[in-house]
């Protein structure tokens, strides 16, 4: 009975859009990065100095479209940084990925701590305010759980056809799903396999960070430290499931915000019985149990991980 | 650019590594100091005497490091055998937990068993925690990289149930941490009137040890095999599942020691805030002695020295002391790049 | 993982240690022997030349290319005239596909200059060649296996700027290509899904999309069937008088003079001699090839003995991994970067639902070679795999010394007396990044006596152990501790020969075990094959060259599609019906 109760409620449904858009830039971001062959484990950074930046560029004074290009830059310049390590040099991606987190996310905070060394408290900022579409938002039920979002949400999901797209109908997504299956078939085409993967990383990580930039101008109104809280090694998780598909990944991130949403309201029932950890806990189970789903038939790119240097032995 | 694998890596290339990195790292850490406004030269002197410069001093960096050593060893394991145990944070706190179930008031044993018996314990909480990764690994094809990650949130959130329900000590007022363990399970200070206790001795045996072992036993010669080119070693008769159990156990009870030494030497009580990061932090101390157990020892002692000279410094000056995850984390990725020079010729197209 | 960056390191014969695979018929060198020279001869091209004043289109002009100390290309010089086809012939390791990729822009030579139509060409770059006209078919195929046909055509011809993808469009102009040259494959399909022979028509397609005017073919009947490489070369002749100009690289004489209009011979890294084909001494140009007489060593007399190995309607399904267990797979090759070095074989098992290894009897004596003849792709894959221990039979019994296997291991098979030469020394054989000693010691980890109570590594001993093997086995390198991983292709061999031969062996394995190899290490191993059968051992050898093959074998088998067929003595056996049963066609 509460269970449907939940289900039936509008206020979920929008709860589900809400949390699913980090994920979402997230995952499609990580999606790119492994299309191309690279694994990038500097997700968890990114996502939090692209929540910083976003903070950052709005409480100096500046407006949120702005905040959020400044993250995207933010997050292509640690893109850059990654794929000058692992693309460039062919050195390990796991151990690059974890740098660049610790080294992001050690900024940020340093940043943060910086320019407001007394406070313990993080000042608050404007954020993106709620958007009404005409007439649709004024249907019944629907329109309260899908159409009164920011701006920034109905732009996470906008992003999900935008990045189909280029994957799948421009030469340049041909050559990127290309390089993470054969990269020696884009050189002996003539196609820069460094120049191409720098990019599709930088790409990737300039969405990583406009997920996390969301949280602070979008879900939530002020920087907190320890804000990204996991979402990134879950949108890992999440491409996994996801087939590195774009479309999958819609659906992955929807199906894990909603389970994420169910348990908030789940809490709120039966929390007396349960302790709240138990909830807190599902999301990352959750995860686990959704790359364990897709294991045994899980197409990982072929090139992914594999490191490519011109003029070695082909 | 082109990779050629060199002959042979003469001592002094090896270490310029490490020293490399460290170069760099210091230099970042320089350009942020500048930034803040502060003086380069007495951010930097601070921090060196507030690691190394009074006994005192010196003292609480090796504190600091007998975890660090010891996470370092967990990751050092690991990662040999290509097994990416991010996990270790989690790990830590598994053993702790369990440490502190058994040590504050359990059992009643006599000092020296009781001590050995939380060790026990808590390597085996640690290694169980990663034993599921393991499984999702080797059975499934399932990636550790995120399962252990997404473990240490997990496992965190249990030591918080824990602390906040069954293990709660009803005399904390209110905060939420566990009953101290009992006398006979704390580790003695080695020192009087600091925090270096005896845990420094395990830290440095488990290093020796697994030297010794990756030196001289088929199971360290397996690791090394199987992580280099784990093809060849499969078909040369070893045996990827089982020795990945091997490195997992290993790795896990390394972590889970790491965790019983912070419980039942430094702080003598479990809390939330038990672990600043060393599960992630032996990462770097890994990466920064090339994995190399006994360079470990000096990798953990250096990288508690950034942290703990970064918090004195940061208390005396404006800057904050995330400086030293700054260095650190950049000190990782120069690494890799020096570890790739030492290495490998670099070559023109 | 003390290597950020993958394993393996380039060796320093990299580039022009390409692994050849010796094909039906290598017919390179004079010897005796059995059968071989009445190879399966593709139609002569002489009088079919262009007029001696044709333009030249391409020129190369004292290219030399060095890999660290090792010169792979040392002042070559070749021309090409509009409508020509060169050969340029040599055997393993001699410099020829170094020579093409550094004419292609993979590789940047370190002397000497390059005219294309007049053009120089200089520091450039794959793009640069495709767009002066210049295409390759590389040895290895170059192709995105998940990707269909299409659109591995289509790769690179469209600006990565453009933000749309004229497919209808390139559909047409490609399905145009296709009937006029009749290389037909369907365009959608994926690449995984194609036999290799198709793959090397979407090879050359993607070369002719791009109108190249100029095309390099690189070993291109490596891993065809007799009637395939005719296919081939009336496809080539047809292009030809349509304008092209075709360098064709090649180790195999026999095709090479049916198919070229002149010759290059390159040995060494240098160009020893140029003909025009319809002039040349074959035997002179066989001696141009390899410099000094190798021979082969002869098979000689011997008496087989007991059973050695006796697989009974073995059997292994098609589907990946399902069923027949591939043990410990999740660890290694896809996850773990390891540098996939196999040869451009379709992929055994691909074609869904056709077992592996259909009901195979095979029975392996002492004393005596069983050759396994067989296009690579059909089965000999999962064979070797059953035999190292890295899979199990789904059905079939599998006996050794007369005792039954259930689900033997790696180890349990070392320990019972099989040696197992691998057929990919990179990824199977040796781990690069560790010394010559340690790779020697790899399979005997945690026995005596290197491993003293079975416990601790005794590690003077064991460096001269190695030295010992070092010596005996001829391996050339500057000591033990030297990394595998610089070896050259002859000494990694001989290393991985010494592993297993040191220990007197019952059973051999042997899996292509001189591919890639030039002469004097190819002698060098069957030298060592032939003393290990004297002295007791049972071979399975299986191997995709023919020469090899009936030279050594006593007894040769035919892998096709899973099967294998009945064992026929090797004496007196015809090549060419060989090379029909490998197709497929009854014997």
């Amino acid at each position: 009975m509460d269970i449907l109760e939940i289900l039936f409620g509008a206020s979920f449904w929008a709860a589900t859009v809400r949390i699913a858009c980090p994920l979402l830039f997230a995952t499609l971001g990580e999606l790119i990065c492994e299309r191309a062959g690279v694994l990038n484990l500097g997700i968890e950074g990114i996502m939090t100095a692209g929540a910083m930046s976003g903070w950052l560029w709005v409480y100096q004074g500046g407006d949120l479209w702005g905040a959020v290009a400044f993250a995207a830059c933010v997050g292509a310049a640690f893109g850059l940084l990654h794929a000058a390590f692992t693309v460039s040099l062919g050195l390990s991606q796991h151990v690059t990925g974890i740098g660049v987190t610790l080294l992001a996310s050690s900024l940020a905070y340093f940043v943060v701590k910086m320019l407001l060394p007394e406070s313990t408290t993080p000042p608050k900022i404007e954020p993106f305010a709620i958007w009404a579409v005409p007439v649709l938002a004024d249907l019944p039920f629907v329109g309260s759980a899908f159409f009164r979002h920011t701006p920034l949400t109905y732009a996470a999901f906008l992003v999900v056809p935008l990045v189909a797209y280029v994957l799948y109908r421009t030469p340049w997504g041909l050559a990127v799903r290309i390089a993470g299956d054969n990269p020696v078939a884009l050189e002996a085409q003539g196609i820069d396999v460094i120049r191409l993967r720098t990019l599709a990383v930088m790409l990737g990580s300039a969405l990583m960070a406009v997920g996390g930039a969301y949280l602070t101008i979008s879900a939530f109104d002020a920087f907190y430290f320890g804000m990204v809280n996991g979402r990134g090694w879950i949108a890992v998780a999440l491409v996994v499931f996801a087939s590195w598909r774009p479309g999958k990944a819609l659906l992955g991130a929807l199906l894990f915000a909603g389970l994420d949403a169910f348990q908030v309201r789940l809490q709120q029932q039966v929390g007396a019985f349960i302790p709240y950890q138990f909830f807190l806990m599902l999301p990352y189970v959750l995860s686990i149990v959704a790359m364990v789903i897709v294991a045994r038939k899980a197409a990982y790119p072929k090139a992914l991980l594999k490191p490519y240097r011109r003029g070695e032995r082909l | 650019m082109r990779l050629e694998l060199r002959e042979s890596t003469p001592w002094w290339l090896a270490l310029a590594a490490p020293v490399l990195a460290i170069t760099l790292s210091l230099l970042l850490a320089c350009v942020l100091i500048v930034w803040t406004g502060e003086s380069v030269v007495a951010a930097l002197r601070l921090m060196l005497t507030g690691a190394f410069g009074t006994t005192f001093a010196a003292t609480e960096t090796l504190a600091r490091a007998i975890p660090l050593t010891l996470t370092g060893l967990a990751a050092g394991i690991a990662f040999r055998a290509r097994f990416f145990n991010i996990g270790a944070e989690g790990q830590l706190y598994a053993g702790a937990l369990a440490a502190t179930a058994v040590g504050t008031g359990l059992v009643a044993l006599p000092a020296p068993l009781m001590v050995t018996t939380l060790f026990v314990v808590g390597a085996a909480a640690g290694a169980l925690a990663l034993v599921p990764s393991w499984f999702l690994k080797t059975r499934l094809g399932v990636d550790e990289v995120v399962t252990t990650l997404l473990l240490n949130f997990v496992i965190l959130l249990l030591v918080g149930y824990a602390l906040e329900g069954p293990m709660k000590d009803p005399m904390a007022m209110g905060w939420p941490q566990s009953a101290p363990i009992v006398d006979a399970g704390l580790l003695p200070p080695l020192i009087e009137r600091t925090r270096l206790h005896a845990g420094l001795w395990v830290a440095i045996g488990a290093a020796a040890l697994l030297w010794l072992a990756l030196r001289y036993s088929p199971f360290g010669f397996a690791v090394r095999a199987l992580g280099l080119n784990a093809d060849a070693a499969r078909h040369a008769g070893i045996r990827p599942t089982r020795t990945l159990f091997g490195v997992a156990l290993a790795s896990g009870a390394l972590a889970g020691m790491a965790g019983v030494s912070e419980v039942a030497g430094l702080k003598g009580y479990l809390t939330l805030d038990l672990s600043p990061g060393f599960g992630y932090t032996g990462i770097a101390v890994a990466m920064l002695a090339d994995l190399h157990p006994l360079g470990i020892v000096l990798s953990a002692i250096f990288l508690a020295g950034i942290t703990v000279g970064a918090d004195s410094m940061s208390r005396a000056l404006d800057v904050p002391s995330y400086i030293a995850d700054v260095m650190v984390a950049s000190a990782v990725l120069a690494v890799l790049v020096g570890l790739m020079l030492a290495r490998y010729r670099v070559r023109r197209h | 993982m003390t290597s950020p960056v993958g394993p393996g390191g380039v060796p320093p014969d990299a580039g022009f240690e390409a692994a050849s695979e010796p094909g039906p018929d290598s017919t390179v060198r004079p010897k005796s022997g059995r059968g071989s020279e009445q190879g399966s001869e593709p139609e002569s091209r002489a009088g079919s030349a262009p007029p001696a004043d044709a333009p030249v289109v391409l020129e190369l002009r004292g290219i030399t290319k060095r890999f660290g100390r090792v010169v792979a290309n040392e002042d070559v010089s070749l021309t090409l005239a509009r409508g020509e086809i060169v050969a340029l012939l040599g055997e393993n390791g001699a410099g020829k596909t170094t020579l093409m990729n550094v004419l292609f822009g993979h590789y940047r030579a370190d002397a000497g200059s390059i005219d294309v139509y007049g053009e120089p060409f200089a520091n450039h770059t794959p793009d640069d060649a495709l767009a002066a006209g210049v295409g390759m078919v590389h040895q290895h195929f170059t192709l995105a296996e998940d990707l269909s046909v299409l659109d591995n055509v289509v790769l690179g011809t469209e600006s990565l700027w453009q933000p749309f993808s004229r497919r209808g469009r390139a559909r047409r102009r490609l399905a145009r290509i296709v009937a006029d040259t009749g290389l037909a494959v369907p365009l959608d399909a994926p690449v995984r899904t194609l036999s290799v022979g198709e793959r090397q028509r979407v090879e050359i397609l993607k070369a002719l999309y791009r109108d190249v005017r100029i095309l390099i073919l690189d070993e291109p009947t490596a891993v065809l069937t007799p009637q395939e490489v005719d296919d081939l070369f009336e496809r080539l002749r047809r292009m030809v008088a349509d304008g092209l100009s075709i360098i064709v690289i090649s180790h195999k004489l026999q095709e090479v003079l049916a198919l070229g209009d002149r010759v290059v011979v390159l040995r060494g890294g240098r160009v020893v001699g140029t003909a025009r084909t319809a002039d040349v001494d074959r035997n002179a140009l066989a001696d141009m090839i390899v410099g000094r007489r190798i021979e082969r060593p002869d098979a000689g007399a011997h008496d087989p003995g007991e059973t050695l190995l006796e697989i009974v309607g073995g059997t292994v399904p098609g589907d990946g991994d399902a069923g027949g267990g591939a043990r410990g797979r999740a660890i290694g090759s896809a996850r773990s970067g390891a540098r996939d070095t196999a040869p451009s074989g379709a992929r055994e098992g691909v074609r869904g639902g056709k077992p592996r290894l259909d009901d195979v009897n095979l029975a392996v004596r002492a004393r005596s070679i069983v050759g396994v003849a067989g296009v690579s792709g059909n089965g000999q894959e999962a064979l070797a795999e059953v035999l190292s221990g890295l899979r199990t039979l789904d059905a079939g019994t599998l006996a050794i010394d007369g005792r039954m296997l259930r689900a033997p291991t790696p180890r349990a098979l070392t320990r019972l007396g099989v040696a197992r030469i691998p057929e990919d020394r990179h990824r199977h054989g040796v781990v690069g990044e560790m010394t010559l000693w340690e790779n020697l010691a790899l399979e005997e980890s945690g026995t005596r006596p290197l491993w003293r109570a079975g416990l601790a590594l005794d590690r003077s001993a064991a460096r001269a152990h190695a030295e010992r093997l070092l010596a005996r086995f001829d391996v050339r390198a500057s000591g033990v501790e030297q990394p595998a991983a610089l070896l050259s292709g002859g000494n990694m061999q001989k290393l991985i020969l010494a592993r297993n031969l040191a220990r007197a062996p019952r059973l051999i394995l042997a899996n292509q075990p001189t591919r890639g190899l030039d002469e004097g290490a190819i002698a060098a191993v069957h030298t060592e094959l032939l003393a290990a059968r004297d002295a007791g051992a049972g071979i399975l050898l299986i191997t995709e060259d023919l020469d090899e093959l009936l030279r050594l074998a006593d007894t040769v088998v035919v892998m096709h599609d899973g099967t294998l067929s009945a064992p026929r003595p090797a004496a007196g056996l015809d090549v060419r019906a060989l090379g029909l049963a490998m197709t497929g066609a009854a014997a």
